[in-house]
Protein backbone atom coordinates (compact mmCIF):
# COMPACT_ATOMS: atom_id res chain seq x y z
CA UNK A 1 0.00 0.00 0.00
CA UNK A 2 1.62 3.30 -1.15
CA UNK A 3 0.25 6.67 0.31
CA UNK A 4 2.30 8.71 -2.27
CA UNK A 5 1.53 11.65 -3.38
CA UNK A 6 4.30 12.71 -5.28
CA UNK A 7 7.14 9.97 -6.13
CA UNK A 8 10.16 11.26 -4.61
CA UNK A 9 13.56 10.11 -5.48
CA UNK A 10 15.47 7.61 -3.50
CA UNK A 11 19.35 8.04 -2.96
CA UNK A 12 20.80 4.47 -3.66
CA UNK A 13 24.25 5.99 -3.75
CA UNK A 14 24.51 6.93 -0.40
CA UNK A 15 23.26 4.05 0.58
CA UNK A 16 20.09 5.33 2.55
CA UNK A 17 16.93 4.65 1.33
CA UNK A 18 13.98 6.15 3.23
CA UNK A 19 11.28 4.27 3.97
CA UNK A 20 8.68 6.69 5.69
CA UNK A 21 8.44 10.08 4.61
CA UNK A 22 6.00 12.77 6.40
CA UNK A 23 6.56 16.28 6.01
CA UNK A 24 4.14 18.75 7.49
CA UNK A 25 1.67 16.11 7.93
CA UNK A 26 -1.27 17.51 9.84
CA UNK A 27 -4.73 15.94 10.29
CA UNK A 28 -8.43 17.22 10.60
CA UNK A 29 -10.98 15.49 11.95
CA UNK A 30 -14.10 15.66 10.71
CA UNK A 31 -15.58 17.18 14.38
CA UNK A 32 -12.98 19.66 13.93
CA UNK A 33 -10.33 17.99 16.57
CA UNK A 34 -6.75 18.34 15.57
CA UNK A 35 -4.99 15.33 15.60
CA UNK A 36 -1.50 16.24 14.02
CA UNK A 37 0.12 19.49 13.08
CA UNK A 38 3.51 20.41 11.30
CA UNK A 39 4.89 16.92 11.61
CA UNK A 40 7.83 16.33 9.76
CA UNK A 41 8.90 12.31 10.38
CA UNK A 42 11.05 9.86 8.39
CA UNK A 43 12.01 6.36 8.59
CA UNK A 44 15.09 4.74 6.39
CA UNK A 45 15.90 1.20 6.07
CA UNK A 46 17.92 0.00 8.94
CA UNK A 47 16.33 2.42 11.29
CA UNK A 48 14.03 1.71 14.54
CA UNK A 49 12.42 4.60 15.37
CA UNK A 50 9.72 5.20 18.11
CA UNK A 51 7.59 7.73 18.80
CA UNK A 52 6.78 8.77 22.56
CA UNK A 53 4.26 11.32 23.83
CA UNK A 54 1.64 12.01 25.83
CA UNK A 55 -1.69 10.33 25.59
CA UNK A 56 -3.99 11.45 22.70
CA UNK A 57 -1.23 12.98 21.13
CA UNK A 58 -2.20 11.52 17.71
CA UNK A 59 0.99 8.80 18.04
CA UNK A 60 -1.01 6.02 16.87
CA UNK A 61 -2.59 8.18 13.73
CA UNK A 62 1.06 8.51 12.24
CA UNK A 63 0.68 4.98 11.89
CA UNK A 64 -2.77 4.99 10.26
CA UNK A 65 -1.66 7.53 8.08
CA UNK A 66 1.50 5.54 6.86
CA UNK A 67 -0.49 2.29 6.85
CA UNK A 68 -3.51 4.14 4.94
CA UNK A 69 -6.25 3.97 7.00
CA UNK A 70 -6.29 7.36 7.51
CA UNK A 71 -4.91 10.12 5.12
CA UNK A 72 -3.74 13.16 5.94
CA UNK A 73 -5.39 16.32 5.79
CA UNK A 74 -2.66 18.58 4.43
CA UNK A 75 0.92 17.79 4.03
CA UNK A 76 2.77 14.69 1.69
CA UNK A 77 2.71 11.17 3.49
CA UNK A 78 5.07 9.09 1.47
CA UNK A 79 5.44 5.40 2.09
CA UNK A 80 7.90 4.09 -0.39
CA UNK A 81 7.06 0.00 0.20
CA UNK A 82 3.83 -2.23 -0.15
CA UNK A 83 4.96 -4.67 2.94
CA UNK A 84 3.98 -3.24 5.71
CA UNK A 85 3.59 -5.07 8.64
CA UNK A 86 1.01 -3.08 11.31
CA UNK A 87 0.96 -4.69 15.03
CA UNK A 88 -2.16 -3.18 16.20
CA UNK A 89 -2.57 -2.39 20.08
CA UNK A 90 -4.53 -5.53 20.91
CA UNK A 91 -3.49 -9.03 19.53
CA UNK A 92 -6.81 -8.59 17.22
CA UNK A 93 -6.48 -12.56 16.79
CA UNK A 94 -9.85 -14.02 15.73
CA UNK A 95 -10.90 -16.20 18.65
CA UNK A 96 -12.66 -19.05 16.54
CA UNK A 97 -9.60 -19.79 14.30
CA UNK A 98 -6.10 -21.51 15.70
CA UNK A 99 -3.00 -19.86 16.47
CA UNK A 100 -1.76 -21.40 13.09
CA UNK A 101 -5.13 -20.26 11.29
CA UNK A 102 -4.64 -16.88 12.97
CA UNK A 103 -0.88 -16.47 11.55
CA UNK A 104 -2.15 -17.83 7.73
CA UNK A 105 -4.61 -15.37 7.55
CA UNK A 106 -3.04 -12.08 6.02
CA UNK A 107 -1.28 -14.54 3.42
CA UNK A 108 -5.20 -16.27 3.22
CA UNK A 109 -6.62 -12.24 2.16
CA UNK A 110 -3.73 -11.98 0.26
CA UNK A 111 -4.64 -14.99 -1.75
CA UNK A 112 -1.23 -17.24 -1.18
CA UNK A 113 -2.16 -20.75 -2.07
CA UNK A 114 -2.83 -23.00 0.94
CA UNK A 115 0.74 -24.98 1.07
CA UNK A 116 2.61 -21.69 0.76
CA UNK A 117 0.81 -20.10 4.04
CA UNK A 118 0.89 -23.06 5.80
CA UNK A 119 4.75 -23.00 5.37
CA UNK A 120 5.08 -19.16 6.06
CA UNK A 121 3.06 -19.49 8.76
CA UNK A 122 4.59 -22.36 10.23
CA UNK A 123 8.08 -20.07 10.04
CA UNK A 124 6.99 -17.04 11.59
CA UNK A 125 5.04 -19.35 14.29
CA UNK A 126 8.45 -20.65 14.94
CA UNK A 127 10.68 -17.51 14.95
CA UNK A 128 8.09 -15.97 18.10
CA UNK A 129 8.69 -19.15 19.76
CA UNK A 130 5.37 -20.16 19.56
CA UNK A 131 5.78 -24.05 18.35
CA UNK A 132 3.63 -26.43 19.85
CA UNK A 133 0.82 -23.99 20.06
CA UNK A 134 -0.48 -24.00 16.55
CA UNK A 135 -3.49 -25.87 17.14
CA UNK A 136 -4.26 -23.72 20.76
CA UNK A 137 -7.33 -21.40 20.51
CA UNK A 138 -6.29 -17.88 21.55
CA UNK A 139 -8.59 -17.95 24.46
CA UNK A 140 -6.47 -20.38 25.77
CA UNK A 141 -3.05 -18.30 25.56
CA UNK A 142 -1.89 -15.50 27.93
CA UNK A 143 -1.74 -11.76 26.95
CA UNK A 144 2.24 -12.33 25.93
CA UNK A 145 1.88 -15.28 23.82
CA UNK A 146 -1.36 -13.87 22.42
CA UNK A 147 1.42 -10.68 21.12
CA UNK A 148 3.45 -13.32 19.76
CA UNK A 149 1.11 -15.16 17.69
CA UNK A 150 0.32 -11.42 16.35
CA UNK A 151 3.55 -10.64 15.77
CA UNK A 152 4.06 -13.52 13.77
CA UNK A 153 0.90 -13.40 12.01
CA UNK A 154 2.66 -9.69 10.56
CA UNK A 155 5.70 -11.53 9.93
CA UNK A 156 4.28 -13.72 7.67
CA UNK A 157 4.12 -10.20 5.21
CA UNK A 158 7.68 -10.36 5.34
CA UNK A 159 7.33 -6.70 5.86
CA UNK A 160 9.87 -3.83 4.80
CA UNK A 161 8.17 -1.20 7.65
CA UNK A 162 6.60 -2.98 10.69
CA UNK A 163 4.17 -0.23 12.33
CA UNK A 164 3.64 -1.09 16.13
CA UNK A 165 0.87 0.87 17.98
CA UNK A 166 1.86 -0.02 21.96
CA UNK A 167 1.81 -3.77 20.97
CA UNK A 168 2.97 -4.43 24.70
CA UNK A 169 1.26 -1.45 26.58
CA UNK A 170 -0.70 -4.21 28.14
CA UNK A 171 1.59 -6.85 29.38
CA UNK A 172 3.60 -7.35 32.52
CA UNK A 173 7.06 -5.88 33.33
CA UNK A 174 8.59 -9.25 32.19
CA UNK A 175 6.63 -10.29 29.96
CA UNK A 176 7.29 -6.84 28.10
CA UNK A 177 11.02 -6.68 28.80
CA UNK A 178 10.87 -10.40 27.59
CA UNK A 179 8.52 -9.18 24.09
CA UNK A 180 11.35 -6.05 23.48
CA UNK A 181 14.43 -8.76 23.49
CA UNK A 182 13.01 -11.00 20.86
CA UNK A 183 11.68 -7.80 19.04
CA UNK A 184 14.96 -6.59 19.06
CA UNK A 185 16.27 -9.97 17.67
CA UNK A 186 13.76 -9.70 14.95
CA UNK A 187 15.04 -6.62 14.07
CA UNK A 188 18.47 -7.98 13.49
CA UNK A 189 17.71 -10.94 12.04
CA UNK A 190 14.81 -9.72 9.53
CA UNK A 191 16.17 -6.08 8.67
CA UNK A 192 13.10 -4.56 8.53
CA UNK A 193 12.63 -0.92 9.63
CA UNK A 194 10.47 -0.48 12.61
CA UNK A 195 8.49 2.51 13.60
CA UNK A 196 6.97 2.18 17.24
CA UNK A 197 4.90 4.06 19.07
CA UNK A 198 4.78 3.60 22.98
CA UNK A 199 4.47 6.05 26.59
CA UNK A 200 7.45 4.13 27.95
CA UNK A 201 10.95 5.92 27.82
CA UNK A 202 13.00 3.22 28.64
CA UNK A 203 11.39 1.42 26.38
CA UNK A 204 11.70 3.64 23.64
CA UNK A 205 15.22 4.25 24.32
CA UNK A 206 16.25 0.31 24.77
CA UNK A 207 14.43 -0.68 21.69
CA UNK A 208 15.21 2.20 19.13
CA UNK A 209 18.17 3.52 16.79
CA UNK A 210 16.31 6.80 16.96
CA UNK A 211 13.63 8.47 19.93
CA UNK A 212 10.91 11.13 18.53
CA UNK A 213 9.31 12.74 21.36
CA UNK A 214 6.29 14.50 20.54
CA UNK A 215 3.81 16.92 22.33
CA UNK A 216 0.30 16.71 23.61
CA UNK A 217 -2.93 17.60 21.13
CA UNK A 218 -2.09 18.82 18.47
CA UNK A 219 1.00 16.18 18.32
CA UNK A 220 3.85 17.91 16.80
CA UNK A 221 7.42 16.53 16.82
CA UNK A 222 9.49 18.46 19.52
CA UNK A 223 12.63 16.58 19.90
CA UNK A 224 14.55 13.72 18.27
CA UNK A 225 17.65 11.94 19.99
CA UNK A 226 20.36 9.20 18.06
CA UNK A 227 20.64 5.94 20.33
CA UNK A 228 24.05 4.96 20.50
CA UNK A 229 23.77 2.13 21.79
CA UNK A 230 24.92 -1.03 18.79
CA UNK A 231 22.78 -3.63 17.95
CA UNK A 232 22.53 -6.26 18.40
CA UNK A 233 21.78 -4.51 22.14
CA UNK A 234 22.92 -5.92 25.15
CA UNK A 235 19.78 -6.10 27.55
CA UNK A 236 22.57 -4.74 30.17
CA UNK A 237 22.95 -1.91 28.57
CA UNK A 238 19.41 -0.51 30.48
CA UNK A 239 21.82 -0.59 33.76
CA UNK A 240 24.62 1.18 32.28
CA UNK A 241 24.41 5.49 33.50
CA UNK A 242 24.67 6.54 29.45
CA UNK A 243 20.99 4.96 29.00
CA UNK A 244 20.10 6.44 32.39
CA UNK A 245 21.02 9.61 31.18
CA UNK A 246 19.49 9.10 27.51
CA UNK A 247 16.13 8.26 29.58
CA UNK A 248 16.88 11.41 31.14
CA UNK A 249 16.90 13.72 28.66
CA UNK A 250 13.92 12.27 26.51
CA UNK A 251 11.91 11.88 29.69
CA UNK A 252 12.95 15.68 30.06
CA UNK A 253 11.83 16.53 26.34
CA UNK A 254 8.60 14.85 26.76
CA UNK A 255 7.63 17.05 30.06
CA UNK A 256 8.94 20.11 28.35
CA UNK A 257 6.29 19.35 25.39
CA UNK A 258 3.52 18.55 27.50
CA UNK A 259 3.82 21.96 29.22
CA UNK B 1 15.78 -20.36 17.76
CA UNK B 2 18.10 -18.18 19.85
CA UNK B 3 16.03 -16.46 22.53
CA UNK B 4 14.72 -18.48 25.70
CA UNK B 5 11.11 -19.58 25.39
CA UNK B 6 10.42 -22.19 27.62
CA UNK B 7 9.23 -20.04 30.17
CA UNK B 8 6.92 -18.96 28.31
CA UNK B 9 5.64 -21.84 27.31
CA UNK B 10 5.27 -23.49 30.77
CA UNK B 11 2.30 -20.86 31.33
CA UNK B 12 -0.53 -23.05 31.58
CA UNK B 13 -2.65 -23.05 28.64
CA UNK B 14 -5.99 -24.01 30.30
CA UNK B 15 -7.48 -22.68 33.64
CA UNK B 16 -7.84 -26.09 35.69
CA UNK B 17 -11.57 -26.97 36.58
CA UNK B 18 -11.68 -27.76 40.63
CA UNK B 19 -15.13 -27.28 40.63
CA UNK B 20 -17.49 -29.38 40.35
CA UNK B 21 -19.77 -28.35 37.45
CA UNK B 22 -23.15 -27.14 39.05
CA UNK B 23 -21.51 -26.10 42.39
CA UNK B 24 -23.85 -22.99 42.97
CA UNK B 25 -23.45 -19.38 43.60
CA UNK B 26 -22.84 -20.49 47.38
CA UNK B 27 -19.95 -22.52 48.94
CA UNK B 28 -21.49 -25.48 49.37
CA UNK B 29 -20.85 -26.52 53.60
CA UNK B 30 -19.30 -29.61 52.67
CA UNK B 31 -17.83 -30.26 48.76
CA UNK B 32 -19.83 -33.12 46.95
CA UNK B 33 -18.25 -34.58 44.62
CA UNK B 34 -18.82 -34.42 41.11
CA UNK B 35 -20.42 -37.47 40.97
CA UNK B 36 -23.20 -36.68 44.08
CA UNK B 37 -23.20 -33.06 42.88
CA UNK B 38 -24.93 -35.03 39.44
CA UNK B 39 -26.87 -37.34 41.18
CA UNK B 40 -28.20 -34.14 43.00
CA UNK B 41 -29.24 -32.78 40.20
CA UNK B 42 -30.89 -35.50 38.73
CA UNK B 43 -32.94 -36.40 41.78
CA UNK B 44 -34.20 -32.91 43.21
CA UNK B 45 -36.20 -32.16 40.08
CA UNK B 46 -37.78 -35.58 40.11
CA UNK B 47 -38.42 -34.82 44.04
CA UNK B 48 -40.26 -31.73 42.76
CA UNK B 49 -42.05 -33.09 39.41
CA UNK B 50 -43.45 -36.03 42.17
CA UNK B 51 -45.06 -33.36 44.45
CA UNK B 52 -46.23 -31.59 41.42
CA UNK B 53 -48.10 -34.34 40.04
CA UNK B 54 -49.42 -34.88 44.19
CA UNK B 55 -51.05 -31.29 43.98
CA UNK B 56 -52.18 -32.31 40.47
CA UNK B 57 -54.07 -35.08 42.09
CA UNK B 58 -55.50 -32.88 44.76
CA UNK B 59 -56.75 -30.41 42.67
CA UNK B 60 -58.55 -32.96 40.21
CA UNK B 61 -59.53 -34.20 42.98
CA UNK B 62 -61.27 -31.17 44.58
CA UNK B 63 -62.83 -30.46 41.28
CA UNK B 64 -63.90 -34.15 40.92
CA UNK B 65 -65.47 -34.50 44.36
CA UNK B 66 -66.44 -31.21 45.51
CA UNK B 67 -67.01 -29.25 41.97
CA UNK B 68 -68.54 -32.02 40.21
CA UNK B 69 -66.45 -31.16 37.07
CA UNK B 70 -64.18 -33.78 36.54
CA UNK B 71 -63.58 -32.40 33.00
CA UNK B 72 -62.00 -28.96 34.33
CA UNK B 73 -59.35 -30.63 35.75
CA UNK B 74 -58.61 -34.67 35.00
CA UNK B 75 -56.63 -36.55 37.07
CA UNK B 76 -52.84 -36.82 35.80
CA UNK B 77 -53.29 -40.96 35.16
CA UNK B 78 -55.85 -40.08 32.66
CA UNK B 79 -53.92 -37.43 30.85
CA UNK B 80 -50.89 -39.70 30.80
CA UNK B 81 -53.70 -42.64 29.29
CA UNK B 82 -54.71 -39.81 26.81
CA UNK B 83 -51.73 -38.74 25.81
CA UNK B 84 -49.70 -42.88 25.67
CA UNK B 85 -52.36 -44.82 25.52
CA UNK B 86 -55.54 -44.35 24.01
CA UNK B 87 -55.68 -45.87 20.35
CA UNK B 88 -58.83 -43.87 19.28
CA UNK B 89 -56.78 -40.41 20.55
CA UNK B 90 -53.40 -41.46 19.34
CA UNK B 91 -53.85 -40.66 15.38
CA UNK B 92 -55.65 -37.29 16.17
CA UNK B 93 -52.67 -36.32 18.63
CA UNK B 94 -49.89 -37.65 15.95
CA UNK B 95 -51.36 -35.25 12.86
CA UNK B 96 -51.87 -32.04 15.28
CA UNK B 97 -47.94 -32.70 16.24
CA UNK B 98 -46.99 -33.20 12.65
CA UNK B 99 -48.69 -30.37 11.49
CA UNK B 100 -47.68 -27.70 14.56
CA UNK B 101 -44.20 -29.01 14.08
CA UNK B 102 -44.22 -28.55 10.06
CA UNK B 103 -45.41 -25.05 10.53
CA UNK B 104 -42.90 -24.08 13.14
CA UNK B 105 -40.27 -25.51 11.22
CA UNK B 106 -41.06 -23.60 8.09
CA UNK B 107 -42.18 -20.59 9.59
CA UNK B 108 -38.85 -20.73 11.55
CA UNK B 109 -36.70 -20.98 8.18
CA UNK B 110 -38.14 -18.62 6.57
CA UNK B 111 -37.73 -16.43 9.95
CA UNK B 112 -33.93 -17.34 9.81
CA UNK B 113 -33.36 -16.26 5.70
CA UNK B 114 -35.30 -13.50 6.08
CA UNK B 115 -34.03 -12.36 9.75
CA UNK B 116 -30.10 -12.88 8.41
CA UNK B 117 -30.65 -10.96 5.22
CA UNK B 118 -32.78 -8.47 7.26
CA UNK B 119 -29.59 -7.88 9.77
CA UNK B 120 -26.21 -8.85 6.83
CA UNK B 121 -27.74 -5.89 5.10
CA UNK B 122 -28.23 -3.38 7.98
CA UNK B 123 -24.67 -4.26 8.66
CA UNK B 124 -23.54 -2.83 5.04
CA UNK B 125 -23.81 0.86 6.10
CA UNK B 126 -24.58 2.93 9.03
CA UNK B 127 -27.86 4.65 6.90
CA UNK B 128 -28.98 1.08 6.08
CA UNK B 129 -28.89 0.21 9.81
CA UNK B 130 -31.36 3.93 10.65
CA UNK B 131 -33.19 2.90 7.19
CA UNK B 132 -34.48 -0.24 8.50
CA UNK B 133 -33.75 -1.19 11.94
CA UNK B 134 -37.00 0.40 13.59
CA UNK B 135 -39.27 -1.55 11.57
CA UNK B 136 -37.62 -4.48 12.88
CA UNK B 137 -39.03 -3.10 16.66
CA UNK B 138 -42.31 -2.08 14.96
CA UNK B 139 -42.73 -6.29 14.12
CA UNK B 140 -42.58 -6.92 17.68
CA UNK B 141 -44.82 -4.52 18.57
CA UNK B 142 -47.68 -5.06 16.40
CA UNK B 143 -50.30 -6.75 18.62
CA UNK B 144 -50.62 -9.95 15.71
CA UNK B 145 -54.12 -10.51 17.10
CA UNK B 146 -55.26 -6.96 15.49
CA UNK B 147 -53.70 -8.33 11.86
CA UNK B 148 -56.12 -11.54 12.31
CA UNK B 149 -58.85 -10.41 9.91
CA UNK B 150 -56.24 -8.58 7.22
CA UNK B 151 -54.26 -11.90 7.32
CA UNK B 152 -57.49 -13.82 7.02
CA UNK B 153 -58.86 -11.93 4.30
CA UNK B 154 -55.77 -11.77 1.99
CA UNK B 155 -54.34 -15.15 2.72
CA UNK B 156 -56.87 -17.53 3.55
CA UNK B 157 -57.30 -19.06 6.98
CA UNK B 158 -55.42 -22.40 6.65
CA UNK B 159 -51.48 -22.92 6.54
CA UNK B 160 -49.88 -19.47 4.65
CA UNK B 161 -52.12 -17.61 7.25
CA UNK B 162 -50.42 -20.01 10.25
CA UNK B 163 -47.17 -19.77 8.56
CA UNK B 164 -47.57 -15.70 8.28
CA UNK B 165 -48.32 -15.36 11.86
CA UNK B 166 -45.38 -18.13 13.00
CA UNK B 167 -42.55 -15.92 10.94
CA UNK B 168 -43.73 -12.85 12.73
CA UNK B 169 -43.72 -14.13 16.35
CA UNK B 170 -40.09 -15.83 14.98
CA UNK B 171 -38.30 -12.97 13.46
CA UNK B 172 -37.40 -10.22 15.71
CA UNK B 173 -34.47 -12.16 17.92
CA UNK B 174 -33.31 -12.98 14.33
CA UNK B 175 -32.77 -9.90 12.98
CA UNK B 176 -31.58 -8.01 16.35
CA UNK B 177 -28.84 -10.55 17.52
CA UNK B 178 -27.66 -11.04 14.72
CA UNK B 179 -27.35 -7.78 13.93
CA UNK B 180 -25.92 -7.83 17.55
CA UNK B 181 -23.08 -10.47 16.06
CA UNK B 182 -22.01 -9.16 13.23
CA UNK B 183 -21.50 -5.90 14.79
CA UNK B 184 -19.15 -7.24 18.00
CA UNK B 185 -16.26 -7.51 15.56
CA UNK B 186 -13.77 -4.79 16.93
CA UNK B 187 -12.28 -2.09 15.23
CA UNK B 188 -8.87 -3.52 15.15
CA UNK B 189 -10.03 -6.83 13.50
CA UNK B 190 -11.28 -4.78 11.10
CA UNK B 191 -9.04 -2.47 9.97
CA UNK B 192 -6.70 -6.15 9.71
CA UNK B 193 -8.74 -6.86 6.31
CA UNK B 194 -9.14 -3.59 5.46
CA UNK B 195 -5.42 -3.23 5.49
CA UNK B 196 -4.96 -6.43 3.16
CA UNK B 197 -7.83 -4.51 1.03
CA UNK B 198 -9.97 -7.34 1.52
CA UNK B 199 -13.54 -7.12 -0.23
CA UNK B 200 -17.09 -6.34 2.10
CA UNK B 201 -17.70 -10.56 0.82
CA UNK B 202 -14.32 -11.20 1.92
CA UNK B 203 -15.12 -9.08 5.40
CA UNK B 204 -18.67 -10.96 6.04
CA UNK B 205 -17.24 -14.60 5.03
CA UNK B 206 -14.22 -14.54 7.33
CA UNK B 207 -14.56 -12.06 9.66
CA UNK B 208 -18.47 -10.78 10.63
CA UNK B 209 -20.12 -14.11 10.04
CA UNK B 210 -17.74 -16.19 12.29
CA UNK B 211 -17.83 -13.53 14.79
CA UNK B 212 -21.66 -13.39 14.94
CA UNK B 213 -21.88 -17.18 15.13
CA UNK B 214 -22.86 -17.19 19.24
CA UNK B 215 -25.04 -14.14 18.84
CA UNK B 216 -26.95 -15.80 16.01
CA UNK B 217 -27.58 -19.12 17.95
CA UNK B 218 -29.11 -16.99 20.93
CA UNK B 219 -31.18 -15.93 18.48
CA UNK B 220 -31.97 -19.38 16.93
CA UNK B 221 -32.58 -20.57 20.12
CA UNK B 222 -35.21 -18.15 20.95
CA UNK B 223 -36.98 -18.17 17.55
CA UNK B 224 -37.22 -21.83 17.63
CA UNK B 225 -39.40 -21.45 21.27
CA UNK B 226 -41.19 -18.75 19.41
CA UNK B 227 -41.77 -20.67 16.07
CA UNK B 228 -43.58 -23.37 18.26
CA UNK B 229 -45.83 -20.94 20.35
CA UNK B 230 -46.55 -19.22 17.24
CA UNK B 231 -47.62 -22.14 14.99
CA UNK B 232 -49.97 -23.29 18.17
CA UNK B 233 -51.41 -19.49 18.45
CA UNK B 234 -52.09 -19.25 14.56
CA UNK B 235 -53.77 -22.39 14.93
CA UNK B 236 -55.93 -20.56 17.65
CA UNK B 237 -57.33 -17.71 14.93
CA UNK B 238 -57.08 -19.88 11.71
CA UNK B 239 -58.82 -23.04 12.05
CA UNK B 240 -59.28 -24.58 8.60
CA UNK B 241 -57.53 -27.19 7.11
CA UNK B 242 -55.46 -29.42 8.49
CA UNK B 243 -55.10 -28.52 12.09
CA UNK B 244 -52.30 -28.90 14.36
CA UNK B 245 -52.16 -28.55 18.58
CA UNK B 246 -53.74 -25.25 19.03
CA UNK B 247 -56.69 -26.46 17.17
CA UNK B 248 -56.93 -30.11 18.84
CA UNK B 249 -56.56 -27.98 22.43
CA UNK B 250 -59.61 -25.96 21.28
CA UNK B 251 -61.91 -28.32 20.00
CA UNK B 252 -61.33 -30.53 23.14
CA UNK B 253 -61.47 -28.02 25.12
CA UNK B 254 -65.14 -27.28 23.38
CA UNK B 255 -66.29 -31.09 23.62
CA UNK B 256 -65.24 -30.92 27.60
CA UNK B 257 -62.51 -33.92 26.83
CA UNK B 258 -60.42 -32.30 29.71
CA UNK B 259 -57.81 -35.72 29.65
CA UNK B 260 -57.39 -35.14 26.03
CA UNK B 261 -57.14 -31.43 26.14
CA UNK B 262 -54.29 -31.63 28.67
CA UNK B 263 -52.41 -33.96 27.03
CA UNK B 264 -52.41 -31.82 23.92
CA UNK B 265 -51.20 -29.10 25.95
CA UNK B 266 -48.67 -31.10 27.59
CA UNK B 267 -47.14 -32.36 24.08
CA UNK B 268 -47.52 -29.05 23.10
CA UNK B 269 -45.11 -27.90 25.96
CA UNK B 270 -42.47 -30.94 25.67
CA UNK B 271 -42.77 -29.98 21.60
CA UNK B 272 -41.19 -26.25 22.98
CA UNK B 273 -38.99 -28.15 25.08
CA UNK B 274 -37.37 -30.24 22.85
CA UNK B 275 -37.12 -27.75 20.26
CA UNK B 276 -35.01 -25.07 22.98
CA UNK B 277 -32.73 -27.27 23.98
CA UNK B 278 -32.09 -28.97 20.72
CA UNK B 279 -30.92 -25.61 19.82
CA UNK B 280 -29.42 -24.95 22.62
CA UNK B 281 -27.36 -28.30 22.21
CA UNK B 282 -26.75 -27.46 18.31
CA UNK B 283 -24.95 -23.87 19.32
CA UNK B 284 -22.56 -25.26 22.03
CA UNK B 285 -21.98 -27.72 19.17
CA UNK B 286 -21.09 -24.94 16.39
CA UNK B 287 -19.15 -22.19 18.91
CA UNK B 288 -19.07 -23.78 22.38
CA UNK B 289 -14.96 -24.57 22.06
CA UNK B 290 -14.14 -20.97 21.06
CA UNK B 291 -16.96 -19.11 22.67
CA UNK B 292 -16.35 -20.77 25.89
CA UNK B 293 -12.84 -20.45 25.90
CA UNK B 294 -12.90 -17.01 25.94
Amino acid sequence: MTTTTTPRPTTPETGVATLLDFRDVALRFPNGTVALEGVDLTVDRGEFVTVVGPSGCGKSTLLRIASGLEAATTGTAEVDTDRIGYVFQDATLLPWRSVGRNVELLAELNGVPKGDRRRKAAESIDLVGLSGFEDSLPGQLSGGMKMRASLARSLTLEPELFLFDEPFGALDEITRERLNDELLRLFVEKSFAGLFITHSVSEAVYLSTRVVVMSGRPGHVVGEFAVPFPMPRDPDVRFTPEFAELVGEVSHALREGHR
Amino acid sequence: MAIDTRVTTAEPSTAPRAQPRLGGPRAPRRALSPRAARTRDVVLPIVVFVALVGVGYLVALYYDQVRGLPFLVPYPHLVVHAMLLDADFRPDLLEALGNTTLIAVIGLGIAIVIGVAWAVLMVQARWIESALFPYAVVLQCIPILALVPLIGSLFGYEMPSRIIVTVMFALFPMVSNTLFGLQSVDRGQRELFQLQGASRLTLLTKLRFPAALPSLFIGLRNSAGLSVIGAIVADQFFQRGDGGLGVLISVMNQRLNGAEMFAAIVVASVLGVVVFVAFGWLARLATGKWFTAN
